[in-house]
């Protein structure tokens, strides 16, 4: 350690410089070079999301998206068309009331109102237990499959409701209902198009 | 050599430097997420100790620490970017943690204890065995959280129903942890 430099004001100013420099130099050189990467896994994972909760269809639902501006956050709605007939509607949508928190979910709406399927695309919930709203988990989500909310009570049987929550999370099962209601009522509400 | 096994055991991050505890414990739910936490720290620990000791005799002594976070932290946002690029199925599942390996103690505090007073080939021997360590115990805990929280080993279900939740929920990291630290100390005294 004898060719150590010492600690001047000048010094230490060159170095943290050279060294923040060099770090944002590099830094944003691999965020350009991920920037399509990134963006195209992104994209396909939407896209995964919105063919599994609507029928087929033959336009592109990303390129036709609108958005709708409810509770604080915004919906987007992908309009799934098959011969230019509208056959489905995906809608992203959310919660704030998840046991950790926000919940992202896209929901498949028939042009009648009822729900085709859902898919969950963001949560925090805990691991083998609140996670299992996800399909790979378990099958607890099916059972909003076919259902129309408008004869049918969006929430968990222990609030009156027709839904079985999960075992031992009733809180994310309460937090999934209230974002399947919330995309159903923006979708009856003028999400339709 | 003996750089790069101390990492394992007898200098084992967490089993007996008990670094790098946070994400440890938020992670370990399963032994995948525990493996590729600990595969991403390694990377981290590898580079910023490779650089850490190309430039170390460059830095003041007074701004190293400073100089250090800088170099850690850019290779974290890189894993991070090129994680969401590349593996977005990992990512995923690991994404909020990834930011969380700045502050990873184990990585700060090879880089300020070894790469700072040691060449550039023995402190990559020494980022790789101690990045090889964590992992090794990240794996090694959330196998057992997974194995007994929901009856399955890398996803692969063996036990029907549900399992103890309590290894599921953070307590169970601490039992889990507390048992494998027993394990590790008999095998250390019995070595030693």
């Amino acid at each position: 350690m004898a060719n150590k430099k010492e600690s001047t004001f000048v010094t230490m100013v060159l170095t943290l410089f050279i060294v923040t420099f060099i770090a944002s130099a590099a830094l944003g050189y691999l965020y350009e070079l991920t920037k399509d990467p990134i963006a195209a896994s992104k994209l396909a994972k939407q896209n995964n999301a919105i063919m599994k909760v609507v029928p087929e269809f033959d336009n592109e639902p990303s390129k036709e998206k609108y958005g709708m501006f409810v509770d604080g956050d915004s919906l987007i709605f992908f309009p799934a068309k098959k011969n230019g007939e509208l056959v489905g509607t995906a809608v992203s949508t959310f919660t704030n009331i998840g046991y950790m928190g926000y919940i992202g979910l896209m929901v498949g709406f028939l042009p009648d109102g009822s729900i085709h399927n859902i898919s969950v695309l963001e949560h925090k919930e805990t691991p083998g237990l609140g996670d299992k709203m996800k399909k790979d988990k378990s099958d607890w989500s099916i059972q909003f499959n076919g259902k129309n909310p408008a004869d049918f009570q969006l929430s968990v049987t222990k609030d009156g409701g027709d839904i079985d929550a999960i075992t031992a999370s009733t809180i994310s099962s309460r937090a999934f209902c209230d974002a399947v209601q919330r995309a159903y009522d923006a979708y009856m509400e003028g999400g339709k198009q | 050599m003996n750089n790069f096994t101390k990492g394992f055991f007898k200098d084992n991050p967490v089993f007996v430097l008990f670094l790098g505890l946070c994400p440890m414990l938020g992670v370990t739910t399963t032994a995948f997420n525990g493996l590729g936490m600990g595969l991403a720290t390694t990377f981290v620990l590898v580079m910023s100790n490779l650089v850490v000791s190309i430039v170390k005799s460059q830095i003041p002594d007074k701004v190293r620490i400073p100089s250090f976070i800088v170099i850690i932290a850019s290779f974290v946002t890189m894993v991070e970017l090129l994680m969401q690029a590349y593996l977005p199925a990992l990512f995923d599942q690991l994404g909020l943690f990834i930011p969380l390996i700045v502050v990873n103690c184990l990585v700060l505090g090879r880089s300020e204890a070894f790469a700072s007073k040691n060449g550039v080939w023995s402190s990559i021997v020494d980022g790789t065995g101690m990045g090889l360590g964590f992992a090794f115990a990240l794996t090694v805990l959330g196998g057992v959280r997974e194995i007994f929280g929901s009856g399955a080993i890398f996803g692969y279900k063996f036990i029907e129903g549900d399992g103890m939740l309590v290894f599921v929920l953070a307590p169970g990291a601490f039992i889990a942890l507390g048992y494998l630290i027993v394990m590790i100390n008999k095998i250390n005294d019995k070595t030693a």
